[in-house]
Order: C-alpha cells, then sequence, then structure tokens
C-alpha cells in the first residue's frame, strides 16, 4: 500500500540562536504503531515532541498529519491548543503536569473540555441544566470511567490527583491524554521513575492503546527494556541528528548507535594527559 | 508535654523580659512620643504612661505564652479566659470606668487570643496525636466545611429577615448593604482569582465602569435602575476583554502589575475626562431605585404615589435603605448561584485547570485565550453591578471611591476567605468591612487590630480561611451506564 504514514516529519530544523538543537531530521511515524525516539540526554528529543505539539515553532521543516479520510494537517502551522484540539495530538511531559489540586476525575474531564463545550451550548444550556448537556456529561463521566477502570483508579477517583503516587500520577497522565481522542499519542518518558512492575503495567497499556485504540504512540524512553520490548519502530538522535532508524534488532545493532551511546574508540577520544591517567590507575 | 521538666521560672522570665526589652525599644518612638499641633507650633507629648502598659501587656502575655508551652495549659487558658469575658462585659455594661478603652481592647484582644492558643495546645494534647499544624488546619477546614453545607443556608437565612428584626436600625442595615457590597465584589473577583487564577490587583477598575456607565446612562437618557443595569455591566464586561486581550499573554506577577497599572488608568480618565464624567468634582443626582415605578420620597410629584403611601406607612427615610438592602442581597444571591453553577460546567473546570497548569491546558486542546478572557469578562461583568448598585445608593460618585485600597480590600476579601471559596468571601467581608465598624471604641487602634487580624490569619491559616475545595463533580454515587463499550477514536 502506498498510504502516506500517519506523521511524516521532514527536514525538521530547530535552532535557539546560534544552538542547534534538531539538525534536518526526517522520520515516520505509523498509525497503530509504538515509534520510539531514544538517545542520550540533550539529543533534542523533547524538542521534537515540543515542535510537533506547537509549543515551538520549527525554524525549517515539515511536520505533516494524515488523518483516515485524507485529511491532512501541517503541525508547524497551527497553534498550540489547536494541535489538541483539531488534529488531535495528545501528549504527556516529562515531569508529570496534572491538574494537583483537582480530582481524578475532574482530571479526565477537562481533557473533554471541547467535546463538553460545544454540548453545554458553550455555557449556556449548561447554566441551565438542559438535558442535552446533561447527557454529555454522563458520557464524559462514563468515558472517564472506563480509562479509570483501566489503569485501576477508579476507587480514587474523587480524590486530589496531586495526592495519587507516583506511578498512578504517570498512568492517569495518559489516561487524561487519551480522553481527548487522539489519533497520535506522545508520551515524554513515561517509565520514568517507575520501578520493575509499574514498568511492565506500562508496557501492557501502550500495547493495549496501540492493538485496542488503534493509534499511533511516538514514545521518547530513556528505560531500554520499555524501548526494545514493545516499539515496532525505533530512531535513533544524536547531538540533534538523526543516526539510526529502523526496528529495534536493526538499530541495537547499529554500530552508529553503539558509538552514540557507548563513546568512540575511548583512547583516540580522550586527550592524551586524562588516558594516561587512567591507564595508570588500570 | 507536663512530663518532662521544662525551663525553669527564672528562664521564662528571664525570656518574657527580653521580649519585653525589644519590644520597649521598638514602641519608644512610635507609642512614647506624640507630637502635637497646637497654636501654630508643633509640642512634643510624652505617652510613657500607655508604652509602660504596653510593655507591661508584652510581658505578662509573653510569660502566659511560654507557660501555656509547657503544659500549664488549662491555667492559663482559664486565667486569660476570665479576664477577657470579664473584661468585654465590663465594657458592655459600664460598671467599671475605663481610662484608656483602646488600649484596654487591645489588650482584650492579646489575651483572647493567648487563651485561643491555650484552648489549642490542650485540644492537641487531648488528642494524643503529634500532628503538625497544617493538618490540624486542614482539619478545621474540613470541619467548616460541613459546617458549611448548613452555614451558607443560615446566613442566607438570616440576612434575608435581618432588616425586619427590632435590632435593625438604620446604621445596622447600612452596614449590612456595605458587608453585601463588597461580598458581591468578592464573588466577582473569586472568578478571576480564585478560580481562573489570575491575579487582578486592578478589579476596582470593573467597580468603577460600572458605576460612571450607570451614571452617565441614567443622567442622559433617564433610563430607570433595571434597564441601566445590564447595559452598565455589558460596559464593565466589554472593558474586562479590552484589558484582557493584551494582557493575559502575560502570567503572574506580570499581570499583576499590569492590572495594577490598568485601574490607575480608569481612575485618571474619570477624573481628567471632564466632559463626560465631570472630573474630581464627580457626578451628582442619579435616580435613586424605584419600587415599582413608587418613589421614596416624603412628597411625591402629583400624580404619583410614594412607596409609604401605597403601603399606608408613615414615611421614614429606612425604607428605602432596606429596599436597597433587597436589591443588592439578590444581587448577590444570583452572583452566588451564577458562580456556583459554572464551577461545575466544563468551563469552570477549564479556568481551575488554567490555574493549576496552564501549559497542560495548552496540550488538551483548550484554548486558553478565550478562555481566561470570559473569565476576566465575567469577573468585570459581576464588578460592574456592583458598580451600578454603588453609584444608585450613593445618588453621588467621584473618582475618589475607586482608588487602589478598594481592589486591595477586595482581593484581601478573596485571600483571606480562602481562594475560590463562595462562604470563605462572605466570613471574610463580615470580618474585614463588618469588623473594623464594630471595633470603633479602638479609635486610632482600630488599623492595627485590623493588621493583627490579617497577620494573625496568614499566619494561621496561609490558604484562607476555608480553604477546602470539593471536587465539582463526584464518581462515587453515579450508576456506571450499562455497557460501556471500548470505543475507538472516532476519525
Amino acid at each position: 500500500m502506498n498510504q502516506a504514514p500517519l506523521l511524516r516529519v521532514e527536514h525538521l530544523t530547530m535552532r535557539f540562536g546560534g544552538l542547534v538543537a534538531i539538525d534536518d531530521v526526517s522520520f515516520d511515524a505509523g498509525d497503530r504503531e509504538i515509534t520510539a525516539i531514544i538517545g542520550p540526554n540533550g539529543a533534542g528529543k523533547t524538542t521534537v515532541f515540543n515542535c510537533l505539539t506547537g509549543f515551538y515553532k520549527p525554524t525549517i521543516g515539515r511536520l505533516a498529519l494524515h488523518k483516515a479520510g485524507g485529511r491532512e494537517f501541517l503541525l508547524e502551522r497551527m497553534e498550540g491548543y489547536r494541535i489538541g484540539q483539531t488534529a488531535r495530538v495528545a501528549r504527556t511531559f516529562q515531569n508529570i503536569r496534572l491538574f494537583p489540586r483537582m480530582s481524578v476525575l475532574e482530571n479526565l474531564l477537562v481533557a473533554q473540555h471541547n467535546r463538553l463545550m460545544r454540548a453545554s451550548g458553550y455555557t449556556l444550556f449548561g447554566l441551565f441544566g438542559l438535558p442535552v448537556y446533561r447527557q454529555a456529561e454522563a458520557h464524559a463521566v462514563d468515558v472517564a470511567r472506563y480509562w479509570l477502570d483501566r489503569i485501576g483508579l477508579t476507587p480514587r477517583a474523587d480524590e486530589d490527583a496531586g495526592n495519587m503516587p507516583y506511578g498512578d500520577q504517570r498512568r492517569l497522565e495518559i489516561a487524561r491524554a487519551m480522553c481527548t481522542e487522539p489519533i497520535l499519542l506522545c508520551l515524554d518518558e513515561p517509565a520514568a521513575g517507575l520501578n520493575a512492575r509499574e514498568s511492565a503495567e506500562l508496557n501492557e497499556m501502550l500495547r493495549f492503546i496501540r492493538d485496542e485504540h488503534k493509534i499511533g504512540v511516538l514514545l521518547i524512553e530513556h528505560d531500554m527494556s520499555v524501548v526494545m520490548k514493545i516499539s515496532d519502530h525505533v530512531v535513533v538522535l544524536d547531538y540533534g541528528r538523526k543516526i539510526s532508524d529502523g526496528t529495534p534488532e536493526f538499530v541495537r545493532k547499529d554500530p552508529a548507535v553503539i558509538r552514540a551511546y557507548l563513546g568512540e574508540d575511548e583512547d583516540e577520544a580522550l586527550p592524551p594527559e586524562v588516558a594516561a591517567d587512567l591507564g595508570s590507575r588500570g | 508535654m507536663t512530663g518532662h521538666a521544662g525551663p525553669s521560672l527564672k528562664e521564662n522570665l528571664k525570656d518574657a523580659g527580653a521580649m519585653a526589652l525589644a519590644s520597649a525599644a521598638l514602641a519608644l518612638p512610635l507609642v512614647g512620643f506624640l507630637t502635637v499641633d497646637r497654636a501654630q507650633t508643633i509640642v512634643l507629648e510624652y505617652r510613657f504612661g500607655e508604652l509602660l502598659y504596653a510593655v507591661a501587656v508584652i510581658f505578662v502575655g509573653r510569660l502566659l505564652l511560654l507557660l501555656a508551652n509547657q503544659g500549664h495549659s488549662p491555667a492559663v487558658l482559664v486565667a486569660t479566659g476570665a479576664f477577657s469575658v470579664l473584661w468585654a462585659a465590663n465594657a458592655f455594661l459600664g460598671i467599671v470606668a475605663i481610662t484608656w478603652p483602646a488600649l484596654g481592647w487591645l489588650t482584650w484582644i492579646v489575651f483572647s487570643v493567648i487563651a485561643l492558643r491555650a484552648w489549642f495546645f490542650m485540644y492537641q494534647a487531648g488528642r494524643r496525636v503529634k500532628q503538625d499544624a497544617s493538618d490540624v488546619a486542614e482539619r478545621a477546614g474540613t470541619v467548616i466545611y460541613r459546617l458549611g453545607k448548613y452555614l451558607g443556608p443560615a446566613l442566607a437565612a438570616f440576612a434575608l429577615v435581618m432588616p425586619l428584626m427590632p435590632f435593625a436600625d438604620q446604621r445596622m442595615v447600612d452596614l449590612g448593604i456595605l458587608v453585601l457590597t463588597y461580598i458581591m465584589l468578592g464573588w466577582g473577583l473569586n472568578v478571576v482569582v480564585g478560580l481562573a487564577g489570575l491575579l487582578d490587583l486592578g478589579y476596582v477598575a470593573f467597580y468603577a465602569v460600572g458605576a460612571y456607565s450607570y451614571a452617565i446612562i441614567s443622567l442622559n437618557w433617564g433610563l430607570n435602575f433595571w434597564e441601566t443595569l445590564p447595559l452598565a455591566g455589558a460596559m464593565a464586561a466589554t472593558f474586562g476583554i479590552l484589558l484582557g486581550f493584551p494582557v493575559l499573554r502575560l502570567r503572574g506577577d506580570y499581570l499583576a502589575i499590569v492590572t495594577l497599572g490598568f485601574g490607575e488608568m480608569i481612575r485618571l480618565i474619570l477624573l481628567n475626562w471632564d466632559e463626560l464624567t465631570n472630573g474630581p468634582k464627580g457626578m451628582g443626582g442619579i435616580a435613586r431605585p424605584s419600587f415599582f415605578g413608587m418613589p421614596f420620597t416624603a412628597a411625591p410629584p402629583e400624580g404619583v404615589t410614594a412607596v409609604h403611601q401605597f403601603f399606608g406607612l408613615n414615611f421614614a427615610p429606612i425604607h428605602r435603605v432596606i429596599w436597597l438592602y433587597y436589591i443588592i442581597l439578590a444581587m448577590a444571591l444570583l452572583t452566588n448561584w451564577f458562580t456556583l453553577r459554572i464551577r461545575q460546567l466544563p468551563i469552570g473546570r477549564a479556568w481551575e485547570a488554567l490555574r493549576e497548569d496552564e501549559i497542560a491546558c495548552r496540550a488538551l486542546g483548550i484554548n486558553p485565550t478565550n478562555t481566561k478572557l470570559t473569565a476576566f469578562a465575567i469577573g468585570a461583568m459581576f464588578g460592574g453591578f456592583a458598580g451600578s448598585f454603588f453609584a444608585t445608593r450613593q445618588g453621588f460618585i467621584s473618582p475618589e471611591s475607586f482608588n487602589f485600597l478598594e481592589s486591595a480590600i477586595i482581593l484581601a476579601v478573596v485571600v483571606l476567605g480562602g481562594m475560590g471559596s463562595q462562604i470563605g468571601v462572605v466570613v471574610a467581608s463580615v470580618v474585614l468591612i463588618g469588623g473594623p465598624e464594630w471595633f470603633r471604641d479602638l479609635e486610632a487602634y482600630r488599623m492595627v487590630a485590623f493588621g493583627a487580624l490579617m497577620v494573625a490569619i496568614m499566619v494561621w491559616r496561609p490558604q484562607g480561611l476555608l480553604a477546602h475545595r470539593e471536587p465539582t463533580i463526584h464518581l462515587r454515587g453515579r450508576q456506571p451506564a450499562p455497557a460501556v463499550a471500548a470505543r475507538a477514536p472516532a476519525r
């Protein structure tokens, strides 16, 4: 099939003054696939996300999102909130960004804001409690309950989101993103700070999202056990450039990736006095 | 707490002595000297008696606090409580003449606070649980919140019958109107500051816009109160949007500074635009509200029935005051209903979400600018309504009434009440607006007491008196839909 991929990133470049954070990166992310972006710290992974979700305007590049039915959105031209509203790209953050003093359920309802706003006649119907709005609200609560059951937070739905344990907050943030009914879900280090069991649950959840909800997932991750187990496709960045792109097996064996992670031939890379110092100790 | 040997009496005395000495040094120039303007020369008078008295109160107070801390709370509670009760009883019944009523009331406040503190220690010891103060405060907040369910309707019922009670003289009803005006302003600002989290230091600008719109419209076109009210509200909302568009990209401190500037701008425009606003001389002769077309006048013009004639009463100026009271009560209750309702709608939740995390809101596809603008416009609209009421109540307005202090007081009502709490605004208005009226006996020390109260609240409840937030919707008690299928996203 010669169909356009869900997301096609072409020649993405992002400069901050003289600093080139991303340098001519192109890759595709497929529908119903988990695409992982990996790379050492400072490689520009989160910058790619920020460009995709409208927090930065890319210096150069084209970010095309293809919806089923042939509609195309050029994300680099859209205003930040419209990317979530119209193009339906949802994201989570490296440092969790829940609404800590609102309840778990409210967090999930805020995610369904745009649909509820329309149903409430932009507040007018809602103010007088018309049935149209009450049905929409009941439906939104059902959607929230569905995700709460999935992440196991139904019994604590009425507590403040900020009081949840760390692992639950991570999963709640993913559930909140899913409540916007995205077609592409971008997760910024979802496994950071999770223990082995929570990490396994996360893998399970991401597979579920890909297989049952049939959307594309884009993932930044340091935890290789997560990346290698669940990704269908891995993109490796280093110093803002793409150095490898392929299946997990391919990337794992790619010499360029090994060099980026483990360093070049160490004796050559190190200054002579440091090498000598290391040598004398060893 | 009583088990271990505490510091000896000598150590306590030393501590209290040091405290007294420090306060004496501080108070000497502030309390000890008084400049008096006498026949064109300024004379320095000395008030060492008062100084000595104040230092003595501080010494005794410190000693009592220390003792309360060291497990003698019951004794301290009895002593200070007895003093407070006896003194207050004496003040009201007037058995023994009081030389310095102001200082006496200050002492009363100090001892009452110590009594409360001692009770608090006893309460903590009685629970035999080591809890940090914030936890206890949070618990107290929850208890007050539960009471709040009954407190709200109870206060509303009291407000409804208050003017008809035998003790309600004109001064009392006037005070009620003042408190209700601030409650309404507080509720309006609560939408902006408490829910949407936008720190607005220039809220009085919308109050002014409402008042002047009302005055200009009613003077030039002769519309009555009820016809002008929505126009004035719409005008204020328009100004809210006008201000909002350029400044809502700013956050936190920057937004606060710009709104502060906007408040001053409006005041200066009102002061200088002579043709429209009559400048510093102000606008007078603003139409008073009528009772369904009937005026509140002793001698109505030919062919017009005045209210007292209609009801067959003797004319009394209080009738109009009572009618004004009910107007502002109705307006305030409407504001409250609207705010409570809108909190449970998507727009209200989006405001609160914006307050919590704007970046996350953007990522969820919420338009932050529009959402903030609605909060600003609705807050401004209620400010405009309150302004119209102010204009019709006073019959005269001038730019002086809309200075920064007003903004600060309204903000203080919201912050002290607990941001986002509706009942908190009521309690804070009664305390902050009603309190200074009741403490008239304190004379010049009134503002000192006011400041002390604010500091006390900020120390013990930095999140406000009633900061407990109840979720706008609960999952518990809702029936799950019979079949919630796993839904693929609509594309």
